[in-house]
């Protein structure tokens, strides 16, 4: 009997239901996890993710034949049963559980453990065999709770406020830069880019329960918006674009803000460490609420976390995979991803 | 430590020199006075002695996590510096404390002397009750390593603005050999302890010395010539010699007290009268030029001068400054003036002593001066200084009046052959390489350099590392020899301790050169060549 999901060099392949799980290359069936753009790609024959993914993944694609599944609904594909489950990554994220005959395997795409307001809150599925991202797969990872960041990060907002001068945060603009928003206690009025406001909008008409924004558009400024707190993509920050915000305080929320010698480097203000990935402690709990025997670790310090999972008894390997190229992953560390 | 981790959150979190300002201003006006003393000592390099090694912390640290000592390992890999990656990798505190910055030093020094065992314990319990940011702190002062990318001067600029005092006169007391055992806030930055005697009391302090900046291109924008002097520009240790009543003391740039070392110059002290600093460079001397640099290396991290160095490479100051006569602060005078005085009490001088004036180089245009400086390196000379015949003495470095027109550097094209991830501002970036030449067939390693290339260059390379890495050794990578990079040096000595044969002085990357291949670097024999012609 062939395995449940094979490795191939179009993606997570699964022979018995005919399908792969997030591929990067065009292929004709594609189960996506969420609407990041090293997960859902262009070209591919037919879509399936859930319905509350399928409008920002029908945004970014443009013109795709897609279809939505709820949480926990099964679906017969082929010889398997699939169904998506919450991944707490970004709103709509899931991971994708495939069972054949009482065999229960787990694609968990990308994840993050601690609840966050917005996302539907990451839910443990137990089953044979696990396949994990581990971009932050380092015990020096460790995310603070998510009210003291936002705490932070609202300190910041005030201080710069009680000066007249606009706060711009420089944050992937589906999700990262939504949950902000969403957990950000109000000090004054939050403009975005319009890669932000565009996802933004979409994600308020979906029902998640997103505070009043402003895209920034000609006339809009320092001087109309004082005290603003500005939300754009991380490519932003620093640019021309950033400039009508003239004597702004400038800062970047990444899980890569955590290593001092990276927040050093960009030299881009302050760096406030948020992550929409498990930390290392989200990562081992997540792993051992599987249950599993088996897991294959892939987009991240995969050598190190699979050797650490093997030491602590699992039948662990490593899996190459596409993934990590989304705009927060873009490797700061170039080491995560060789 | 909770002050001291606010004002280090809030000088990392920041590249604006407006806001380190006022972050160190407002700590020197409401930190406790001892912590205040403390911070400027480290901040001004003076580093509380080590009670613990770094293989005891490692093994610490993964024993506190209850991580396997690999994964730690591993973990340093990525982080680049020992005391972040305990912060983060220990479980969070149990308990919490706050202890002044001056109580955790004092804390750290009780712990020399004790057995390990001891010292493991009192560690783990302070780990135990500190938040991540206040236990980087107190690694970075476990292990001696503080950087805090704070300059001398911008401290001195705060300290000056939270205490009224003059900036200068601040900058002088802070000079020399003092340390927060053996002075106060108050006397330090009030002068209260100015008259402290003695060959390393505060009556020996220097000045802070004037400090030349790069000239790039050509001397042409400077103006006309007849404004300007020129003198070589020495490959040694730049020193002032201060005599004054009951101190006679040499002190390096690096404010390091350094009299010990050069012994030949004690006789100085009966000659010179009281109340002289003069500033100069301090050389290896031959029998009328100075001798490489590497001669003079030995004395550096010595405590005492062997015999036998004293005669094969005997020191001489060549002065080029008169900082202070009878007395009386010169610095405001004309350089012109200060010469003039300098000369007069040099030429009273026996010629036997170790101490001769850093002559002019005399010239009428640029192009002549040129001309000059092209045969520095026969000169034993880096090249050029030039400076404006009518300014004063500078505090630091003020761009303007001392220039340092160096000589082209050397270049040769090698291969890169071994990687290493940089600290710092550069963790998890490959930034220190390892560089061959070719030997016939073999590739033979000469030179290591970590400067010279972008930011971007190094994320690079670092993906590139990824991709082509032969073999590990722990944070070391062997390479594919592939990358060829063009390697700038100020000098080359023989070395017989290293494979090469041969020492480089200041390599560095001056490019990477993406044209070639590893057909095309230069031989271990055109440096040979090289070190042929030169020495002597
Ligand atoms: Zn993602
Ligand atoms: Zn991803």
């Amino acid at each position: 009997m062939t395995a449940l999901l094979t490795f191939t060099d179009r993606g997570i392949y699964c022979p018995d239901g005919d399908f792969f799980i997030d591929p990067w290359r065009p292929v004709p069936r594609a189960l996506v996890t969420h609407g990041h753009s090293d997960h859902a790609r262009r070209g591919h024959g037919q879509y399936l993710c859930t319905h509350q993914a399928l409008p920002v993944i029908r945004h970014r694609l443009g013109e795709i034949t897609a279809s939505g599944i709820a949480y926990g609904e099964r679906r017969r594909i082929g010889g398997v049963t699939v169904s998506f489950h919450p991944a707490g990554h970004v709103p709509g994220s899931a991971q994708i559980r495939v069972e054949r005959a009482g065999e229960v395997w787990v694609v968990s795409g990308d994840y993050k453990t601690e609840a966050d307001g917005l996302a539907e809150a990451f839910d443990p599925v137990p089953c044979h065999a696990f396949i994990t991202e581990c971009t932050f797969g380092l015990p020096v990872f460790r995310w603070q709770p998510q009210a003291q960041v936002m705490a932070g990060i609202g300190a910041w907002w005030a201080a710069n406020a009680a000066l007249g001068r606009p706060s711009i945060i420089g944050a992937y603009s589906f999700g990262k830069a939504q949950r902000l928003m969403a957990g950000l206690t109000p000090q004054g009025p939050i403009l975005t880019h319009g890669a932000v406001e565009d996802v933004t909008t979409i994600l308020r008409s979906q029902g998640y329960a997103l505070p009043e924004t402003t895209r920034v558009t000609p006339g809009i400024d320092a001087r109309s918006h004082p005290g603003a707190l500005v939300i754009a993509p991380p490519s932003a920050l620093g640019s021309v674009w950033a400039r009508r915000f003239q004597n702004a305080d400038e800062a970047f929320a990444s899980g890569w803000m955590a290593l001092r010698g990276i927040r050093r480097r960009r030299a881009l203000g302050t760096g406030f460490t948020v992550s929409d990935h498990a930390d290392w402690d989200g990562l081992n709990t997540a792993i051992r609420a599987t249950g599993c025997e088996r897991v294959f670790v892939t987009h991240g310090y995969t050598g190190p976390f699979r050797r650490w999972l093997a030491e602590q008894g699992y039948d662990a390997g490593i899996v190459e995979t596409a993934y990590g190229d989304e705009e927060e992953e873009t490797a700061p560390v170039a080491e995560a991803h060789p | 430590m909770k002050a001291f981790a606010t004002l280090f959150a809030a000088l990392d979190g920041t590249t604006k020199t407006g806001a380190k300002l006022a972050a160190l201003t407002h700590y020197f006006q409401t930190a406790p006075e001892a912590d205040r003393l403390w911070t400027i000592a480290l901040l001004s390099g003076r580093r509380p002695k080590r009670s613990v090694n770094a293989t005891e912390l490692r093994l610490w640290a993964a024993e506190a996590a209850h991580l396997p000592l690999w994964l730690f390992e591993e973990a340093y890999a990525v982080t680049g510096d020992l005391a972040e990656t305990i912060a983060h990798i220990l479980p969070p505190p149990a308990t919490a404390s706050d202890r002044s910055l001056t109580a955790t030093i004092t804390f750290l020094a009780s712990l020399t002397g004790h057995p390990p065992e001891a010292r493991r314990a009192a560690i783990f319990a302070a780990w135990n009750e500190l938040v991540p940011t206040e236990r980087f702190l107190f690694n970075k002062l476990l292990t001696g390593g503080f950087r805090m990318g704070v300059s001398q001067g911008l401290m001195t600029r705060a300290l000056a603005t939270a205490t009224g005092q003059d900036e200068a006169t601040l900058a002088h007391r802070l000079m020399g050999d003092w340390s927060p055992q053996t002075t106060t806030f108050a006397a330090l930055t009030a002068g209260a302890g100015d008259t402290g005697t003695g060959d390393t009391g505060a009556g020996s302090r220097p000045y802070p010395f004037a400090l030349a900046a790069q000239l790039e291109g050509g001397p042409e924008t400077l103006g006309d010539p007849a404004d300007w002097r020129a003198e070589w520009k020495w490959d040694g240790i730049r020193g002032q010699l201060v005599h004054r009543a009951g101190a006679f003391a040499l002190w390096s740039r690096g404010e390091e007290l350094v009299t010990d070392r050069f012994p030949e110059f004690a006789p100085l002290a009966d000659f010179l009268p009281q109340g002289t600093v003069v500033d100069g460079e301090i050389l290896a001397w031959g029998s009328n030029r100075p001798l490489p640099f590497a001669q003079l290396q030995p004395r550096i991290g010595r405590k005492t001068v062997p015999k036998k160095l004293l005669t094969e490479a005997p020191a001489r100051l060549l002065a080029y400054d008169l900082l202070e006569e009878n007395g009386q602060d010169l610095r405001p005078l004309p350089y012109d003036t200060r010469r003039a005085r300098l000369a007069a009490l040099l030429a009273d001088l026996p010629p036997t002593l170790p101490i001769a004036l850093s002559l002019d180089v005399p010239f009428t245009d640029w192009a002549s001066l040129s001309e000059t400086r092209a045969t520095s390196r026969s000169e034993m000379a880096e090249g050029i200084m030039l400076k404006r015949a009518a300014s004063p003495y500078h505090v630091g470095r003020k761009r303007g009046d001392w220039w340092k027109w160096k000589l082209d550097p050397w270049s040769v094209d090698a291969v890169m052959i071994y990687a290493q991830s940089g600290h710092g501002r550069r963790a998890g970036l490959f930034t220190d390489f390892t560089f061959a030449l070719r030997d016939g067939n073999d590739l033979v390693p000469f030179t290591k350099a970590y400067s010279g290339l972008t930011d971007a260059e190094f994320a690079e390379i670092t993906r590139w590392v990824g991709k082509n890495t032969l073999e590990r050794f722990g944070p070391v990578r062997r390479v594919t020899p592939e990358l060829v990079f063009e390697i700038a040096f100020e000098g080359i000595q023989k070395s017989p301790r290293h494979k090469s044969g041969l020492a480089l002085r200041f390599p560095r990357m001056a490019r990477w050169r993406r044209d070639k291949g590893v057909d095309g670097i230069d031989t271990l024999a055109s440096l040979h060549a090289l070190l042929t012609a030169t020495s002597g």
